[in-house]
């Protein structure tokens, strides 16, 4: 799986109240999400990011709330992508789980700059920067996670798997 | 090992695990609330499931945005009474059964030490106060598990933390945790179970066990746990509605890093806006102004929470330039502070009792804050925008330090009210 698209910088510890602010929890639909992504952290931000778009940020991303509307509202928004230093754990198991790629890499994480094109190679777990030509390493996904992700997430693991143990 | 590895160990049908082994474990208990529970539903439906794995093990609970707060939120509430009667669920609580997740399924004892827990909800992991271990997950997780009745895991390494020495007047549960996560970091803790233990916290009462477990997520915590007792067992004497088994940490377990704290040293502590590890002695902020105190939540809406907080406003007034806001984290919480009298403390002193819900903790509603409005709120989050407007502030609190700053009318603690 290649990912190429330009990127948007976040700090550390970008909250989940943040990335979708609980005032818009009163729905679940993806498409009213995606209007308000980001909200809290950078009002303008939906308006700004265009499909394709890729985010980066420091460490521990998506802390905070266990609501899966976070990684829903960024996926619905068109980002094809996060990369950060490190993932909260329940965000992390959330991006698994409905499929929205994610990265951990410190050196990602350190020398990207806002609006650089960039190139993540899933498969060999690298990350190209065509602005500045520079490549840095991120952090291998472990078996079970590839697993889910060729599966195309949890609902569709567990729904083969109900049928494996049914038949 | 530790007592998270054996917990989890038992529901994998294995002898030993180590930390960093996914695995795929058995949960006694799932439970979703009315924001996470939509997203749940429609995914369970997805899967193509016959029916849920036990109709006695799945909990449906709406108390975020409940008492329905608009119609968006009545249509989610829906969705989870419409479920709960499909598939004919026995742990669905109406408005009036209902009370914050965290502070109604230990009282009612339908969970207990040596369960696994999952939960749509980051605070799922106040359970392993009772000594099991509990942990937030997502809808998705939450969606899998009705289904099969299994969540996978990496099982955790774990982090201990020592407390000894005697407790300072007015600290509690609430300020060794954010003293400790002042410490660490938000992500101190980051995929680790913490473990509480010493003789502070084996003299520690259930409720600020609770407290204490409740906010282990604030330091990226997977899970907080701490060893049953004779505490534990008092607490559970009565109440729980299954057996339960008490697990314990081995001499010999392994921990990634130990933590130690001296008691003597630890002051009511403020977590400033907006990070909970942003903490200060409560006694440093005298300068800041409030406009709105907010007593409740699952971290500390429990009857001894508000006990606390009647001990210092009782025969006072909040001040005339705040609004405070008390709120009994359960239907049986409100009766008992009925019964004791807390009720008419609160609303002789002028502040507002609510029924049982999130509502502002997480700017749900229900006492929201306008741009440049400032709280103190016993609750458990302060980031921006968490209470209202992205331009508001929240201080997290004990009971005590929120209800003697409700009396002054800024950041103070009870001793400045000469008690």
């Amino acid at each position: 799986m290649l990912i190429k698209g330009r990127t948007w910088r976040f700090g550390n510890d970008v909250d989940t109240d943040a990335i979708i602010p609980a005032r818009y929890l009163n729905t679940s639909d993806p498409v009213e999400l995606a209007k308000h992504v980001m909200e809290d952290a950078d009002r303008e931000f939906s308006n700004k990011v265009k499909p394709g778009d890729i985010l980066v940020a420091g460490k521990n991303f998506g802390c905070g709330s266990s609501r899966e509307h976070a990684p829903i509202a960024i996926k619905a928004a068109g980002i094809q992508a996060v990369i950060a230093k490190s993932f909260a754990r329940i965000f992390y198991r959330n991006a698994f789980n409905i499929g929205l790629p994610i990265f951990e890499s410190s050196e990602a994480s350190e020398k990207i700059r806002e609006g650089d094109e960039i190139e993540v190679d899933a498969d060999r777990g690298t990350i190209r920067n065509r602005t500045t030509a520079e490549t840095y390493k991120a952090n291998p996904i472990p078996d079970f996670m590839q697993e889910l992700i060729a599966a195309g997430g949890l609902v569709e693991w567990t729904r083969r798997k109900l049928i494996t143990h049914n038949t | 090992m530790t007592i998270t590895e054996k917990i989890l160990a038992a529901h994998c049908g294995r002898k030993k695990l180590v930390p960093g082994e996914l695995i795929n474990a058995k949960a006694d208990l799932v439970l979703a609330n009315d924001i996470t529970a939509p997203i749940a539903i429609s995914e369970f439906k997805k899967l193509g499931a016959k029916d849920v794995f036990d109709r006695s093990r799945i909990a449906l609970i709406p108390d975020h945005f409940a008492p329905q707060k608009d119609i968006k939120a009545a249509e989610q509430c829906r969705m989870l009474r419409d479920f709960s009667r499909e598939y004919n669920l026995d742990l669905y609580f109406e408005v009036g059964r209902m009370g914050i997740e965290h502070a109604l399924l230990p009282e009612q004892g339908l969970v207990g030490p040596g369960d696994v827990v999952i939960g749509a909800d980051s605070h799922t992991c106040t359970y392993g106060a009772l000594g099991a271990f509990s942990t937030g997950v997502g809808s998705t997780d939450v969606a899998a598990a009705m289904a099969t009745g299994e969540c996978w895991f990496k099982v955790p390494d774990s982090m201990k933390f020592i407390y000894y020495g005697k407790l300072n007047k007015w600290v509690g549960g609430k300020d060794l945790i954010l003293h400790t996560i002042g410490d660490i970091g938000v992500d101190g803790a980051l995929y680790m179970a913490m473990e509480f233990e010493g003789e502070t916290i084996r003299n520690l009462p259930m409720h600020g066990r609770l407290t204490m477990c409740n906010m282990a997520i604030e330091a990226g915590g997977k899970s907080g746990i701490i060893v049953p007792d004779k505490i534990t067992r008092r607490y559970m004497k009565n109440r729980a509605k299954r057996p339960y088994t008490f697990y314990k940490s081995d001499q010999k377990a392994r921990y990634a890093s130990v933590h130690e704290y001296d008691c003597a040293k630890i002051l009511p502590t403020v977590a400033c806006p907006h990070l909970p590890s942003n903490t200060r002695p409560a006694e440093e902020l005298f300068e800041v102004a409030i406009d709105q105190v907010v007593v409740g939540s699952c971290t500390n809406g429990r009857l001894e929470d508000l006990i606390e907080a009647a001990m210092v406003i009782k025969g006072r007034k909040v001040n005339s330039n705040v609004r405070m806001i008390v709120i009994p984290a359960t239907q049986e919480i409100y009766r008992q502070a009925m019964k004791k009298g807390l009720l008419e403390i609160f609303v002789a002193a002028e502040a507002v009792v609510s029924t049982p819900t999130c509502g502002p903790c997480l700017g749900g509603y229900m006492g929201i804050l306008a741009e440049g409005e400032r709280a103190i709120a016993t609750t458990n989050r302060n980031f921006v925008g968490r209470m209202g407007h992205p331009g508001s502030e929240v201080y997290l609190s004990n009971p005590a330090v929120a209800a003697a700053s409700a009396v002054l009318g800024r950041i103070g603690t009870p001793e400045e009210l000469g008690l």
